[in-house]
């Protein structure tokens, strides 16, 4: 699903985020990216959901060398991704339900299924009571939780999630988790990073550390070179 | 769903949902709308003028009477021989006389001045012969006939009523291009204005645009309701400006008709005529969507995710 190759990003200022990185991630895992801050975590997700492009090296995903991607086929290669973020990026003018709608409207579906899709993403969270509410009036984990459901509801085949327990504390934390794990059960491929590494150790999942750029340990199945 | 359809469906929400996006902000938008409005109403105001003035010219089409004013105190006897004179000629069709007394009784009637007239104790009119020429008579033979009237005993004055129709078409050929000139530089004003209003309404949604980019929106998704905003502004605009206009000619309405009273044209108002109506609106929604273009096209593929 996900191919790293001797992938090297660059910023600007010639500081090496991450130096020859190179691994697999096989359909349907579920791999936690942990590693200090500063150790190159967003910079990677943010590779994955072309925020930022590889200076050397490949990315590949679902086959294509996304790195090569011409931008005006970004937004379609985005809609076949989930994202999840920290700050759960919901807009505050907007219902829980058409915050989870947007990814549809965008991809352009009729108003009808959106309402079916939507719907069926909110009660996955556990949140279709408050299709109507604002976000400010939920409490952080439960936005976190129509964050979620904005990304599934596209039904993408991989998710990628930055610190999505970061604001929240570990009860909720692990709710948030669990919720992954669910989706992760029905074959989405998930790339989540966070440095809580307590939670993992109740989770299972596949680890990848990230130390100064490089990789520093894994238990992916092969394909680490 | 047809796709057709839903494709127009998508728009017409984009348009609804754009015009919620103004509500939001009614004082703002209330000042933009005016602003465009005065800018539009300026050269349609002005083009109404100019054809209206038009429409005075046009009612002395084909006018070529000429007036012989005869010296204070010439007799009428004087006047009415030079009147069968001129009537024995082949150019000419008619001639009306109208003596001192029946144009101060005629003054009296229309101008208002009776008081002022009344104070007089003399006539200060002269008798005068009002000329019309014939449709066969050549500029040339009126230009010839009006020397030779200049020379002829008792005769003050001879005056081309039709000349000041002349220097009226002039005048109103040098403000039609000056509408022209200032409708062109107020539809660059409208143009600048919306795209500096969308502008400041694309950089106050940036985190929205952000948020939409990473879920895959393309820039045209993120680019129709600014564009939309646009049209909505212009179409207002317009709308506003034609109300501006509709109320000043309301208000000149009355003096006009006074004023051209005055020159026994059967002039009347002209308002809005479709054509009118078509530009302003048009042109409205044209220069909103070229606003629009202008801050769209530069501004909405900047803003990028980081």
């Amino acid at each position: 699903m996900i191919r790293f190759d001797h992938m090297t990003k660059r910023y600007e200022g010639g500081r090496d985020a991450l130096r020859d990185i190179s691994f697999e991630i096989p359909k349907g895992e579920l791999v936690f990216l942990t590693g200090q801050s500063g150790a190159g975590k967003s910079t990677l997700l943010k590779l994955l959901a072309l925020i930022e492009r590889p200076t050397r090296g490949q990315v590949i995903v679902g086959g294509r060398n996304i790195g090569r991607l011409p931008p005006s086929q970004i937004p379609r290669y985005r809609r076949q991704i989930g994202l999840v973020f920290q700050d759960n990026k919901l807009l505050q003018d907007r219902s829980a339900f058409d915050n989870v709608a947007l990814p549809l409207v965008i991809a352009g579906m009729h108003p009808r299924e959106i309402g079916k899709r939507v719907r069926a993403a909110l009660d996955q969270v556990g949140l279709l009571k408050k299709e109507k509410s604002p976000p400010r009036t939920l409490s952080l984990g439960e936005q976190q939780r129509v964050g979620i459901a904005r990304a599934v509801v596209s039904r993408p085949g991989l998710l990628i999630a930055d610190e999505p327990t970061g604001n929240l504390d570990p009860e909720l934390s692990l709710d948030i988790m669990r919720l992954f794990k669910r989706f992760n059960d029905i074959g989405v491929t998930m790339v989540i990073a966070t440095h809580d590494l307590n939670l993992l150790d109740q989770l299972g999942g596949k680890r990848l550390v990230l130390k100064d750029g490089e990789i520093a340990d894994h238990n992916l199945p092969g394909g680490v070179s | 769903m047809h796709p057709l359809r839903h494709y127009f469906g998508l728009h017409r929400k984009n348009a609804v949902e754009a015009f919620g996006e103004l509500l939001q902000k009614p004082v703002a938008t209330a000042l933009t709308i005016t602003v465009i409005g005065i800018a539009l109403a300026l050269p349609a105001a002005l083009n109404l003028l100019v054809k209206n003035g038009q429409g005075i010219a046009d009612s002395f089409e084909g006018v070529r009477d000429f007036s012989v004013y005869m010296k204070p105190g010439v007799d009428i006897d004087v006047a009415e021989k030079l009147a069968g004179k001129l009537k024995a000629k082949g150019t000419i069709a008619s001639v009306r006389l109208i003596s001192a007394d029946d144009a101060l009784a005629e003054l009296q009637e229309v101008s208002g001045f009776e008081s002022a007239l009344g104070a007089l104790n003399t006539n200060p009119l002269p008798h005068t012969l009002v000329v019309s020429p014939t449709e066969m008579a050549t500029t040339f033979q009126l230009q010839d006939l009006g020397r030779e009237l200049q020379n002829q005993p008792g005769v003050d004055q001879v005056r081309i009523d039709t000349e000041w129709v002349e220097r009226l078409n002039a005048i109103l050929d040098l403000l039609n291009r000056s509408v022209s000139i200032a409708g062109l530089m107020l539809i660059a004003a409208v143009i600048i204005i919306i795209g500096n209003t969308i502008r400041l309404d694309i950089q106050s949604r940036r985190d929205e645009i952000e948020v939409l980019k990473l879920l895959g929106a393309s820039d045209g998704f993120v680019r129709r309701p600014f564009l939309y905003e646009g049209i909505w502004y212009g179409l207002l605009g317009g709308g506003f400006g034609m109300l501006i206009i509709i109320l000043s000619a309301g208000i000149l309405a009355e003096p006009l008709e006074t004023l051209t009273g005055l020159y026994q044209s059967n002039f009347a108002l002209q308002g809005f005529d479709p054509a009118t109506i078509g530009a302003m609106l048009g042109g409205g929604v044209l220069a909103g969507w070229g606003g629009a273009w202008t801050a769209v096209s530069r501004h909405i593929s900047a803003i990028q995710p980081t």
